[in-house]
């Protein structure tokens, strides 16, 4: 018996793979899936200065940027579950926003050029919110009440809310340069410090701010 | 209907990373580090073609069941039309690929020797990590069957002069 477990555990101690192996072959399938066309939605990572976003695009365009505060394993399995679960990591196919990503953040870029994919915006009040947003420039910024009248429901300030809170492209859309009334930024998905930076980063808040 | 079935389904790129590891181990022993990776490209190219067929089975043993076919029909192919490749001695073809020539494989290259069917058993248990019911399900034979082959598989083995010389 003894014979037997030794035998056994030196057939699974000659077999193990490192690692870096079982990597560099998954990310071999992951080029040629992407060659055959099996690959519905592509993602990567883009460093920011407030760390890591996930990027996620399918043919059409942009569908999804993960927040650093948010658990990208729950963005993609929300992907998989809504669009679909033919998911692979193919940064070079996410190049172009992670680009624009970088310009953003290192003050060259105040508008983006991206084609979206809006699937994941699926009600009509929520698409009017987010079209409206994607209105307002760079350095400004607009109340709740004023987004909700410009998706043409003035008093539906809370459910503007709801729509912005679950916008799965921000800083693209950017639900960041939408505030309270009272001066107050509000609230934010990547956090109201994250939603500070953004509005600082743009000029809308001073530095001090 | 199709998109139905894949809700329950994790991103491909989560399955991919959760049987990796085994699978290439799994080849590598039945078909040889250098030729392993062409099977494991097969093998998940294949599993994701047929991703939606996956759900509700038990994904390890599911794959295991592609790479199988794979290494097989790899096997069939070599027999086929042998590759002038096939003529240089086994150790260059692990040249440059970082963890094939370094640890011994001389136990695997027993376990090369035996019936198709106890090699494949014991190469999905002990280089696939499948439980004995996954085992069955990957040679689409009975439980009782899989425990037999990688039983028998294992006896052999121990009666090897190589294996016993290592055992000594």
């Amino acid at each position: 018996m003894s014979r037997e477990t030794t035998l056994e555990r030196a057939l699974r101690a000659e077999a193990e793979v490192p690692d870096a192996d079982g990597l560099a072959a998954s990310v071999g399938v992951a080029g040629r899936a992407d060659a055959e066309g099996l690959v519905e939605i592509a993602y990567g990572l883009a460093d920011t200065p407030l760390g890591a976003m996930l990027v996620a695009g399918t043919r059409r365009g942009l569908v999804r940027v993960g927040l650093p505060r948010e658990s990208f394993d729950d963005v993609l399995a929300g992907l998989a579950a809504e669009l679909s679960p033919r998911i692979l990591e193919l940064p070079s196919r996410v190049d172009e926003a992670r680009r624009e990503l970088d310009e953003y953040f290192s003050g060259d870029r105040t508008r983006f050029d991206l084609l979206l994919d809006r699937a994941l915006i699926t009600q009509p009040f929520r698409s009017s919110v987010l079209e409206a947003t994607s209105e307002v420039p760079f350095g400004q910024a607009i109340t709740y009440g004023e987004v909700a009248a410009r998706a043409g429901s003035p008093r539906a300030h809370r459910a503007a809310g709801s729509a912005l809170g679950a916008n799965p492209i921000p800083i693209v859309i950017p639900c960041h340069r939408v505030v309270r009334s009272g001066g107050a930024v509000g609230q934010y998905g990547g956090g109201r410090e994250m939603k500070e930076y953004l509005l600082r980063h743009e000029g809308w808040l001073a530095d001090g701010e | 209907m199709t998109e139905r079935m894949a809700k329950s389904l994790p991103p491909f790129q989560a399955f991919l990373d959760e049987h990796r590891a085994a699978v290439l181990a799994f080849l590598r022993s039945m078909v040889g580090p250098h030729d392993a990776d062409d099977c494991f490209q097969e093998t998940f190219i294949a599993a994701m073609r047929a991703y939606e067929t996956l759900d509700g089975r038990h994904p390890r043993a599911w794959v295991m069941t592609i790479a199988r076919r794979k290494a097989i029909d790899h096997h069939r192919a070599r027999v086929r039309r042998p590759e002038p490749r096939s003529e240089v001695p086994e150790q260059a073809a692990t040249d440059g690929i970082p963890g094939a020539g370094d640890g011994s494989r001389e136990l695997w290259a027993q376990v090369a020797e035996l019936p198709p069917k106890q090699r494949q058993a014991v190469a999905l248990r002990f280089a696939g990590d499948l439980s004995y019911a996954d085992v069955a399900v990957a040679l689409e034979c009975s439980e009782e069957a899989a425990r037999r082959s990688v039983h028998e598989g294992l006896k052999r083995l121990r009666e090897s002069p190589a294996v016993a010389r290592e055992a000594a």
